[in-house]
């Protein structure tokens, strides 16, 4: 078990992490960078595995799977579309 | 092997991966591979997380996985560049509703008050992240029609609204099993969440779209503490500061706070005319073309309009044809141009233009005053030198690309129509500045097979 101030602790660190890594994200790759995020927001699949693995049937069962069924979207969908968007990125060729 | 151990080993990695990717994001140069390094850690995790002993049961697992990853293919090979805004906005609404369900599905009634806390907030923000982003969807695909949504007692309403989230909040974390409390918070939620989007315009949509962008990281965020587990926390606070780096961009480039833009919109535009001195000089496409083909230097501002005409291919073929010939050209593209933050980037290096050809613009307007041509192409607002000039504009004060500064201008515009923002544009009845009415797509198709004979 974690305690909630570890949590927190990570929480804060990651918050500022993310703050200086996505200031050095250039304007042209914003929409890549938002698609991007939509993917990584898709780690609640993690989340909803557990608890839909349960195997008892009940209502965190279901919800767990919708979880699974709608995060795996974000992950799938983010990751290839940003992948076919970063493609187009190509510097001028001489 | 300890499994735990193995778990948390497993989630560090995924951890390491995903900040790594982002990092990579810094450089058009690396940022595909880094997508892939991301991509990878987000491998890790799952794979991890199927490993966890507690799981009995993989049917309801595999087939969510299996539903929700064809959709999401199927989508992310489908979808055209244009509607990336939509795509993005509908995304958005995934994730907060994933976040919502795995909150829901976290409660049990021996619960602590720190994790109901937790579980409440996972609730709300992604209740309130879904039906937002459905509303912004909407707005964004014209199927619910772009304006604004706005009634009398409108802040009455939502006053209400947030004093019943509270309240219902409340009471769920002292009463946790009775689920009227549970229903209560999680349907408020979802009614915030239009309430917040519907009073917004067109205009403001990227503003609109990068801050629920970042509520569905916060989501996962809250779900992370609900569930105990941190991988959960780290990716989602990458993409909730994600971002609200991208809203506070946005705000600033539009010269409006964040406040402003959620609660007033351009509804308060004062009607008075402005007087504009000068007046309209329309120009043929023949005459157009004796002036570019004499130009040695020409820059090419785009907006949403060259979205909509789906001229980015005849742009770059013209900028092809123009380096042929000798010129130097440049895009300048401005913060807002589009209805998503760069937009107008994913649309012209789909169309071949190398990215060091687009220049924000912070590097575009130093050199304007050395430019024989700027072509401004389906772009309003942000290139209204009433941002400079006119004190009682509205838009008076957002930073503007300078295509006055350039030797002459040409704007293409299907009509006299004034912008998403309805505010009149002194940059029509400028000296320098000529008028090349009619599709934008059909105005530089002429030029191009003028250019090319």
């Amino acid at each position: 078990m974690n305690g909630a101030e570890y949590l927190l602790f990570i929480l804060m660190l990651s918050v500022f992490l993310g703050f200086e890594l996505i200031n050095k994200v250039p304007a042209t790759l914003h929409t890549p960078l938002m698609s991007g995020a939509n993917a990584v927001s898709g780690i609640t699949a993690v989340g909803a595995i557990a608890l839909a693995g349960s195997g008892e049937g009940d209502l965190a069962q279901w919800l767990g799977a919708g979880a699974v069924a709608l995060a795996s979207i974000n992950v799938v969908g983010g990751y290839l579309v940003t992948d076919r968007m970063l493609g187009f990125f190509k510097k001028r060729e001489n | 092997m300890d499994t735990s151990l193995v778990t948390g080993l497993g989630y560090v990695v995924a951890s390491g991966l995903f900040i790594f990717g982002l990092k990579m994001l810094g450089s058009p140069a690396t940022a595909r591979r880094g997508n892939m390094v991301s991509a990878a850690g987000m491998l890790v995790a799952i794979v991890v997380a199927l490993l966890d002993q507690g799981i009995v049961d993989y049917t309801y697992i595999v087939g969510g996985m299996v539903v929700g990853g064809l959709i999401g293919a199927v989508v992310a090979r489908s979808v055209a560049m244009t509607s990336m805004p939509e795509m993005v906005a509908l995304f958005n609404g995934l994730g907060g509703s994933a976040s919502l369900l795995v909150g829901w599905a976290a409660l049990s009634p021996d619960s602590a008050t720190f994790t109901l806390i937790t579980i409440v907030l996972s609730i709300l923000i992604g209740g309130v992240t879904l039906t937002g982003s459905l509303i912004a969807y909407g707005k964004l695909s014209e199927k619910l029609g772009s304006g604004q949504i706005v009634f009398r007692g409108q802040q009455i309403v939502n006053s209400l609204v947030v004093l019943g989230i509270v309240a219902g909040a409340t009471l769920f974390v002292m009463e946790p099993t009775n689920t009227t409390y549970l229903y209560a918070v999680i349907g408020l939620a979802l009614v915030f969440g239009i309430m917040v989007v519907i009073p917004i315009g067109g205009a403001d949509m990227p503003v609109v779209i990068s801050l629920l962008n970042s509520y569905s990281g916060l989501a996962a965020c809250a779900a992370g503490f609900a569930i105990d587990n941190n991988v959960l926390i780290v990716a989602g606070s990458l993409v909730g500061a994600s971002g609200i780096i991208l809203t506070q961009i946005m705000c600033k480039a539009m010269n409006r706070s964040l406040s402003n833009v959620l609660f007033s919109g351009f509804a308060s535009v004062s009607n008075e005319v402005t007087e504009i001195e000068g007046e309209i000089k329309p120009i043929s496409a023949d005459d157009a073309y004796y002036i570019l083909e004499a130009a040695s230097s020409v820059a090419i501002v785009p907006g949403y309009g060259m979205a909509v005409a789906q001229a980015q291919h005849v742009v770059k073929e013209l900028s092809n044809l123009l380096e042929a010939n000798g010129a130097e050209v440049v895009f300048g593209i401005h913060p807002v141009a589009g209805r998503m933050p760069g937009h107008m980037n994913v649309l012209l290096a789909e169309a071949d233009v190398p990215y060091d050809q687009l220049l924000e613009m912070d590097e575009v307007n130093p050199r304007m005053d050395s430019v024989d041509v700027a072509i401004v192409i389906g772009a309003n607002d942000v290139v209204n030198p009433a941002a400079r000039e006119v004190e009682s504009s509205p838009i008076y004060g957002m930073p503007v690309i300078n295509v006055a500064d350039a030797r002459t201008v040409f704007v293409l515009k299907r009509s006299m129509a004034s912008g998403f923002a309805g505010i009149e544009n002194p940059l029509f009845y400028k000296e320098n500045t000529r008028m090349l009415f009619g599709d934008a797509k059909e105005s530089l198709g002429k030029l191009v097979s003028e250019l090319s004979s």
